[in-house]
């Protein structure tokens, strides 16, 4: 299955901004994360098709992940 | 029936007096701080009581006639009638004071346990050479006594949790959240949840940063904290640059303006998210 994946601010670096990639059907959001090795501890905002989701949400062809870092600071 | 807010400190001889002064001395509707200093002395007033008398007569302090064409004298008063708690003195509270200050925002709590070190110079505001080791509270204080002496401000110096946040923030119209960690931004909304207080919440890190308003009842920091884990975000990696807390601070000012004064579209149940690397913003539903 195809999900389009957008990641955000520091995410970026050294990967890509947006991209249309293939998983195996029941691929969860957690595993995306594993795979792009995104820290899990820095994970801010996740959504999917623009819902915030947990990391066992299952994905969909179809599908858009959305990953922002953590933001803390003042 | 005109309210006199200084009334208490003054005979009614001396609140017809101090009516005529503000007659006499208005130029139009505007009154300069020049006569306001004059008014506090000859009246034994303090200059946020002469402020309240000039609001009252429906009359504007001079130093906010730039003010006047987007804030009507009446909201200009209902700002001056307002009281903001500041939560973190640092690197976004530092320019949330100073615009709130010199927006005309009458009561400012300013909440820090901290005292500045040399690494806070490359971007909070009240730091400086002369300030290192000084309370952040202390130099906020100084600051808004300063820029604008009409501001009646209480210096706490203390990390607010939930066993202080309820007293220090309960007869406050609007709490900011300038904080640097995410665990006293989740009890921050916990306290101001609780006593049905809106929160303007901001943070940065490098080049990021984002900006939501919480009215209570509304779960927005526990969504965009869904995932925290209890660590620091990734501003522990990038630190903070010059630009970014002004940016932001700058944004939760002009939502603490909204907020008090019921104007404009606030961002609940939303968060604006600015990347200043790529000068991209996004907002993002809550």
């Amino acid at each position: 299955m195809k999900v389009t994946v957008k990641l955000f601010a520091t995410f970026r670096v050294d990967r890509f901004d947006i991209e249309s990639r293939e998983y195996p059907d029941g691929t969860v959001v957690e595993q995306i994360v594993d795979e792009l090795e995104l820290p899990r501890e820095k994970l801010g905002i996740v959504m999917v098709n623009s819902r915030h989701v947990d990391l066992d949400r299952e994905l969909r062809d179809g599908d858009t992940l959305a990953l922002f870092p953590l933001v803390g600071g003042g | 029936m005109t309210l006199w807010p200084c009334s208490p400190w003054l005979a009614v001889d001396e609140v017809e007096a101090l009516q005529a002064f503000l007659r006499e001395k208005a130029e139009g509707d505007l009154f300069s701080w020049q006569h306001q200093l004059a008014a506090a002395e000859r009246f034994a007033l303090s200059i946020a009581a002469v402020e309240a008398a000039i609001l009252a007569a429906d009359l504007l302090p001079a130093r906010y006639q730039r003010n006047r064409a987007m804030l009507s004298t009446q909201q200009q008063a209902r700002l001056f009638r307002s009281r903001v708690a500041v939560i973190g003195c640092g690197g976004l509270g530092g320019y949330v004071l100073e615009e709130l200050a010199r927006l005309g925002v009458g009561q400012i709590v300013a909440i820090d346990s901290d005292h500045f070190e040399e690494h806070n110079l490359n971007r909070q505001l009240l730091s400086s050479p002369g300030t290192l080791g000084q309370v952040k509270v202390a130099a906020a204080a100084q600051r808004i006594a300063e820029i604008n002496p009409a501001v009646t401000v209480r210096a706490v110096q203390a990390h607010i949790s939930r066993a202080n946040g309820r007293d220090l923030l309960a007869d406050a119209d609007c709490v900011v959240d300038a904080v640097d960690n995410v665990a006293t931004r989740l009890d921050l909304d916990a306290i101001c949840s609780e006593l049905k207080i809106p929160l303007v919440h901001g943070a940065i890190a490098g080049w990021y940063g984002h900006v939501a308003t919480v009215y209570p009842g509304e779960d927005s920091l526990r969504k965009i904290f869904r995932h925290w884990a209890g660590g620091k975000g990734i501003e522990q990696q990038l630190g903070n640059p010059s630009f970014t807390p002004a940016v932001i601070a700058s944004m939760e000012a002009a939502e603490v303006c909204k907020v008090l004064l019921g104007v404009g579209a606030p961002l609940r149940n939303r968060l604006l998210t600015f990347n200043l690397l790529d000068m991209e913003v996004v907002e993002i539903p809550l």
